[in-house]
């Protein structure tokens, strides 16, 4: 992690991880892509509806989440551009 | 980690998988536009000259995806040489574009082919952008100092409370682990290892690693219910990234 002190919630979040059901690293990299086109054009929570169990993953996986978000950027800058 | 590629390395293992120069004829030359992606798939499985346009041509899109990845780490990255992220960033495109080509078959055209293609060239350049720094390091598996934390004083007894969730986590991980889940998520999730970094120094997959993770996780909640300890809705999650 980075040298900046985490709250007692960030630490529990990561070592306890997320409550609810979620993907697998295998089905996130399967599905991210749709999962992001469906957040940039029509939200989160359409995405979340779409594909359930992604939202839990990516706060539980780092590095998903780290490729999900520069997912997404890219998306919406190639869409801008 | 691997080591950074020379220019033969590159041009070799693209001569192998595709052909590594973009035609410019302009006869051959067709600009595939993003959105179509029957229009790459088409161009994808066609033969000579249309195919070769169409690898060249995924081939700079794979390339830009894994320079946007390194542009946006790259105040992550201050001792790495301007050179160095390029050939990164080349070998990553490289990488990619023969994932993407072998999984061809696959796209089900569910999202755009060049979102799906995308994916492939950041998991690429992150991978070995995680594992560039702790190349040749000791990986720390021990909970030797927990971190210090950042919170807010609320008032005596929630500070106690949250002083006392803790300790039982602590206990939990002792106790209700077995060793491998133990080592695994004191590295990756207290530590800060990446997992990818894991993965490979234990010869697994990222997706293996996750589900011991993933079980150890369980194991505590477990026995923090157990315990009866509730989690509030701060530390269970579901705010953390939105």
């Amino acid at each position: 992690m980075s040298g900046e002190r985490p709250t007692s919630d960030a630490l529990l979040r990561r070592l306890l991880g997320p409550a609810g059901p979620e993907l697998t690293c295998e089905q996130c990299f399967e599905q991210i892509d749709r999962y992001v086109e469906a957040e940039v054009e029509h939200g989160p929570a359409r995405a979340d509806a779409l594909i359930p169990g992604m939202h839990a993953h990516l706060e539980g996986c780092a590095a998903c989440a780290e490729e999900h978000d520069s997912l997404r950027a890219l998306v919406r800058r190639e869409r801008s551009g | 980690m691997s080591t950074p590629p020379t220019a033969a390395s590159v041009d070799r293992r693209v001569r192998t998988h595709a052909p590594p120069m973009r035609s410019t004829t302009a006869a051959i030359r067709r600009d595939l536009d993003p959105a179509d992606s029957q229009a790459w798939l088409e161009a994808l499985g066609a033969a000579g000259a249309r195919r070769e346009d169409a690898v060249a041509q995924l081939h700079a899109l794979l390339l830009r995806a894994a320079r946007f990845e390194v542009a946006r780490r790259r105040p992550t990255l201050a001792d790495w040489t301007e050179r160095a992220l390029d050939d990164v960033a080349h070998q990553s495109a490289d990488d990619a574009l023969v994932a993407v080509l072998a999984k061809l078959h696959t796209f089900e055209g569910r999202s755009r082919f060049t979102t799906w293609a995308f994916k492939f060239a950041l998991l690429e350049t992150s991978v070995k952008l995680r594992r560039r720094p702790w190349h040749g390091r000791e990986l720390p598996l021990e909970p030797e100092q927990w971190p210090q934390l950042a919170d807010a004083r609320v008032s005596p007894a929630a500070d106690a409370e949250r002083r006392e969730l803790l300790d039982a986590v602590r206990r939990a991980i002792d106790e209700a682990l077995t060793p491998h889940q133990r080592e695994v998520l004191v590295a990756v999730a207290l530590n800060g290892v990446p997992i990818d970094v894991m993965a490979e120094r234990l010869g697994c997959t990222r997706g293996a690693l996750y589900k011991t993770i993933h079980d150890a996780r369980r194991a505590l909640r477990r026995q923090l219910a157990a315990a009866g300890h509730a989690l509030d809705a701060a530390a269970d999650g579901g705010e953390g990234r939105r």
